[in-house]
């Protein structure tokens, strides 16, 4: 009987707790609020993490309030103001037709903040349907699935972009496209190495004893705790996005004009870009900040987790 | 003793620095090592041994700093000495050996290359010279084939080889203090036994101070003169050996002793008491004395103030207040120790046979290396994990399975619970065959048959809370209906001795003992007829093992569960077995009732396996069977007995050419060896 008590006595001291029924919801819900407080404890704790994050907030601050920050309409064209250097009433000039460069740049700033993550989030889920089951069945399937993802890559990226949006048309549903299927193999690379190492931990092993189906095994037990690497890689995707929509643009394969778009205001300002640089300094400073921003912030948001641990 | 010590250690303070606060996790810390003398520190994980080790030579990392006190080596300060200085002390007079040997070598550097370095470096050898003397290094720590292995590789040696290569450079330099960090712990029991010898008779030989810092009290007990046990950043008892394990003084010493399963018990003679709750952290320390809240013989002045490290006896220093009131009586097994009546023995024949496993063979096939062999043209070559395996469990009975890393033993474990297919063979279960691999048995048969992993950190998803993860099962296997869920995952919970708070934990907010608990909670919770427990306490700090063994005991007597242990520590086999199955490369060379294993007659390989278990009582004079070489590779297991290549009773050609006949010795206890019933006799630990 001793053994017994010794280990409750055990448990008891270990754990000096409050109520422990009737309480359950409100405790579910504070292990939220908690997982919430320690990512935001993580997040503050990078410097790195927070000036990226500063940053990428004040372009989503921009995009958002678009309407409240600028006073023109970035279609409106003003032909006694062509390209104009920045004045009291346009912050940053005007470009060839007399548009405010500063209201193209916030609705562009809207343009890319969707388009972005958007076409992102696609590829993570091509690049997760293709590796999971790539890296938990391994074998045939596996080689199968790497061989046709090489073949994709094996493309460089930008040459693989134009083949698709030349074959599709340039529109936005196409941008999305494209930047969905030349970031896929990446993210499947990525889900497939993380999986293969996760399938190993003895925590699948038991959820294949409580009779899980290999896809439940997969969705349940594997893919969430790939997410803290998913994340991170996530961020710096959607900055390469971005550097791509805008190189897109330049190339005349983006968004059809008059969208206000970054790449495309290089790529209209840059014949004149002696006598007014204007537009495309503004357009490629917006550009370049957004790639460091969210770069700096998954940076530090890796470094921290990995501190953490 | 009036010489000058080779290291004293002061009132030592180590302070690590992180994130959220500074954490003292060393605290007024003193000792000595006089020449020729090994220390031993002794303690659970996050006593703070690894930290007194490392600021001896500041290697503490960027965080760590040594924050009080004075180290003295040869009567010279080395706290704040310059980097460089130190740099020109460390791997010639003051030499370190690490915990894993594969690591602590250079993976892309000759075993020639890596000792003469240190030659070249130190002292100033040209080439040659280095290459003589690195020689003689490798003789003097028995290395068999010396000048073969100098020119090899670290990954072409094996772990006991790699060690004693590690040794064999920390000694090269004939150092004046040498600190080995746990330097057996990564090895497995048999060649830990051969470089416990070694340590031993080095010590004798070089005359070589050194602290030896080990969780392993049956270690420690083997190689130090004088024994320091560290609690929670503290030493709390500092004395001879021999003192301190006829006569521990401190509480917390004692509860380590008390809570060893002891290989020479038979099952049910003997309970383990774990310490009650567990090391506090070094940030969050209770006032008083630090081991108050955990100690069975607290009084209330214990708690109001921190006790000194006073000297009760000649040489027996101890930090507790009531130490003078056990000088002289040995206090470890308290009042409450009752004796115990060996568990009677079941008729064994009236209990079915729960599982059977007929010629079990487990291969993984060897990826092909040539274009022919992609082809198809080549024989596939297999990695025979498990071959030619038979046992069987009766219904209520628990099976030990023991053997080195490498033997097969989670193979089978795994190929029973149908996580790995089998190559070959037949699994019987309940009368059913259950040869095929989980995905093609049946949710009942899957229901009937759980595991208890090895790993505490891999055992639970870090993503859900320890409940879901234990309804998760409730709810696949129905074992209840679904809106009682919540009340039966909070009954396993308690049944496993956590509170219902539990359920709402995380992973990562639990200690390894608690998550093993959870993974036991886990297989119970289908209300399985059989649980294999794979491991389920190799990974657990000593007091946590006991108190996980004895639940585990719990459970299979209140339930009747069949169970089948898989261990390498022979000690927790003896404890909670009633038949033991002893297996090499793949193939069981003895089985049979717990007791004929542990007594003679033995396969030669279970009495080496017994002659190595360390014994935690110094006064034992280690005994005779030692093997030598390494495993063999399963993919070319050696021809005749797969154990004739290491055997030490080996008797000739029959050996190699002919398989080992089984020799029964009634009862169920069966021997595979070439000698007769009587030269078995002989064969003793």
């Amino acid at each position: 009987m001793s053994v017994v008590t010794a280990d409750e006595k055990s448990a008891r001291t270990k754990q000096p707790s409050g109520p422990n029924q009737g309480a359950t919801s409100a405790r579910s819900m504070s292990n939220v609020s908690r997982r919430l407080r320690e990512l935001v404890e993580l997040i503050t704790a990078s410097k790195t993490a927070m000036v990226g994050l500063a940053i990428v907030l004040f372009w989503v601050f921009v995009a958002i309030f678009a309407p409240l920050v600028t006073s023109y309409d970035p279609n409106e064209q003003d032909y006694t103001a062509i390209n104009e250097g920045p004045s009291a009433a346009h912050p940053l000039g005007t470009d060839q037709m007399g548009r405010d460069v500063w209201s193209r740049l916030a609705y562009g700033a809207r343009t890319i903040l969707i388009l972005g993550p958007l076409s992102v989030s696609v590829a993570f889920v091509l690049g997760i349907a293709l590796g999971l089951p790539s890296g938990y069945y391994a074998k045939w399937i596996d080689e199968a699935v790497m061989r046709i993802l090489d073949a994709i890559m094996a493309f460089p990226t930008i040459l693989l972009y134009m083949i698709i949006i030349s074959a599709i048309g340039p529109s936005m549903f196409n941008v999305v496209i494209a930047i969905a299927i030349g970031g896929a193999p990446g993210v499947a690379r990525l889900v497939r190495a993380l999986t293969m190492d996760i399938r190993t931990r003895e925590f699948v092993s038991a959820a294949k004893l409580r009779g899980d189906s290999d896809f439940q095994v997969m969705v349940r037990e594997i893919l969430p705790n790939c997410r803290g690497p998913l994340i991170v890689d996530f961020l710096m995707r959607i900055g390469y996005a971005a550097f791509y929509i805008g190189t897109l643009g330049f190339l005349g394969l983006g968004l059809p004009p008059p969208t206000p778009d970054w790449g495309g205001m290089v790529q209209e300002g840059h014949g004149r870009m002696i006598a007014n640089p204007w537009p495309v300094l503004a357009a490629t400073l917006a550009i370049v900040s957004l790639v460091i921003g969210l770069n700096l912030f998954a940076d530090g948001l890796r470094e921290e987790a990995l501190r953490y641990q | 003793m009036d010489q000058m010590p080779i290291l004293a250690v002061n009132n030592l303070a180590v302070t690590y620095k992180t994130r959220k606060r500074d954490i003292n996790a060393v605290r007024d810390v003193s000792f000595k090592i006089y020449k020729g003398e090994n220390l031993g520190l002794v303690g659970e994980s996050g006593c703070g041994k690894s930290t007194v080790a490392y600021s001896i030579v500041n290697f503490l990392g960027p965080n760590g700093a040594v924050t009080n006190g004075e180290i003295v080596f040869k009567g010279e300060q080395l706290r704040g000495r310059p980097e460089s200085e130190l740099r020109k002390l460390r791997g010639a007079d003051i030499s370190m050996v690490y915990q894993e040997p594969m690591s602590a070598l250079n993976p892309s550097m000759r075993i020639q290359d890596q000792l003469a370095e240190s030659l070249i470096a130190h002292r100033g050898f040209n080439k040659q010279e280095a290459y003589t003397h690195s020689i003689e290094a490798l003789k003097s720590v028995y290395m068999p084939d010396s000048e073969a292995v100098m020119q090899r590789y670290p990954h072409q040696l094996s772990g006991g080889q790699q060690q004693r290569v590690v040794i064999a450079m920390a000694l090269l330099n004939n150092p004046s203090l040498l600190i080995m960090d746990e330097p057996t712990t990564a090895l497995d029991v048999t060649v830990e036994a051969a470089v416990l010898d070694l340590i031993a008779e080095l010590k004798d030989r070089y005359q070589t101070a050194t602290l030896y810092i080990s969780h392993n009290l049956g270690v420690v007990a083997r190689v130090s003169d004088k024994v320091g046990v560290m609690y929670a950043g503290e030493i709390v008892e500092l004395a001879a050996t021999s003192a301190i394990y006829r006569i521990p003084l401190h509480p917390y010493t004692m509860g380590l002793m008390r809570c060893l399963p002891d290989v020479d018990a038979p099952k049910g003679t003997r309970r383990l008491y774990p310490i009650v709750g567990r090391v506090p952290s070094p940030a969050n320390l209770p006032p008083g004395c630090i081991f108050a809240p955990r100690c069975e013989h607290a009084i209330p002045e214990c708690s109001e103030q921190h006790p000194e490290l006073v000297e009760i006896e000649p040489g027996h220093r101890v930090r507790c207040v009531r130490a003078s009131e056990w000088l002289g009586k040995k206090m470890i097994w308290l009042d409450r120790e009752e004796a115990l009546e060996p568990c009677p023995d079941r008729d064994d024949e009236a209990l079915e046979r729960l599982i059977k496993i007929d010629n079990a063979k487990v291969y993984y096939p060897v990826p092909y290396k040539t274009m022919k062999g992609l082809f198809g043209m080549e024989k596939r070559r297999y990695v025979r994990a498990t071959d030619d395996v038979s046992l069987s469990v009766r219904r209520g009975r628990t099976l030990g399975i023991v053997g080195e890393s490498g033997c097969g033993k989670s193979t089978l474990a795994r190929a029973i619970v149908g996580l790995e297919s089998l190559h070959g063979g037949k699994i019987t279960f309940q009368g059913n065959d259950i040869s095929e691999p989980l995905n093609k048995r049946d949710l009942m048969t899957i229901r009937e048959l759980q595991m208890v992993f090895q790993d505490p950190n891999g055992t639970l998803n870090p993503t859900y809370c320890v409940g879901d993860q234990i309804a998760a099962s409730l709810r696949r296997f129905k074992t209840v209906p679904p809106d009682q869920v919540q009340g039966e995952v909070e009954r396993l919970l308690l049944s496993v001795k956590l509170d219902e708070s539990y359920y709402y934990r995380l992973p990562r907010q639990m200690s390894g003992g608690e998550k093993q608990r959870v993974g036991i909670a886990r297989a119970i919770a289908s209300n399985p007829a059989m649980v294999v427990c794979d491991e389920p306490v190799s990974a657990l700090d000593v007091s946590v093992q006991a108190a996980v063994l004895n639940l585990l005991l719990e459970i299979q007597t209140q339930q009747d569960m069949t169970m089948i242990l898989i261990s390498h520590d022979l000690s927790s086999v003896r404890f909670f077995s009633d038949d033991v199955a002893v297996m090499y490369l793949g193939r069981i060379v003895e089985i049979g009732p717990c007791e004929s294993i542990y007594t003679p007659p033995n396969h030669p390989y279970t009495a080496a396996l017994l002659a190595a278990v360390p014994r935690p009582d110094p006064d034992l004079e280690p005994s005779g069977v030692r093997l030598s070489g390494r495993v063999p590779s399963a993919v070319n297991p050696p021809s005749g007995c797969r154990f004739h290549t290491r055997c030490p009773f080996i008797i000739g050609d029959i050996c190699q050419q002919e398989e080992p006949p089984e020799r029964n010795f009634g009862g169920g206890h069966k021997i595979y060896c070439h000698l007769t019933p009587k030269e078995l006799e002989q064969v003793k630990p």
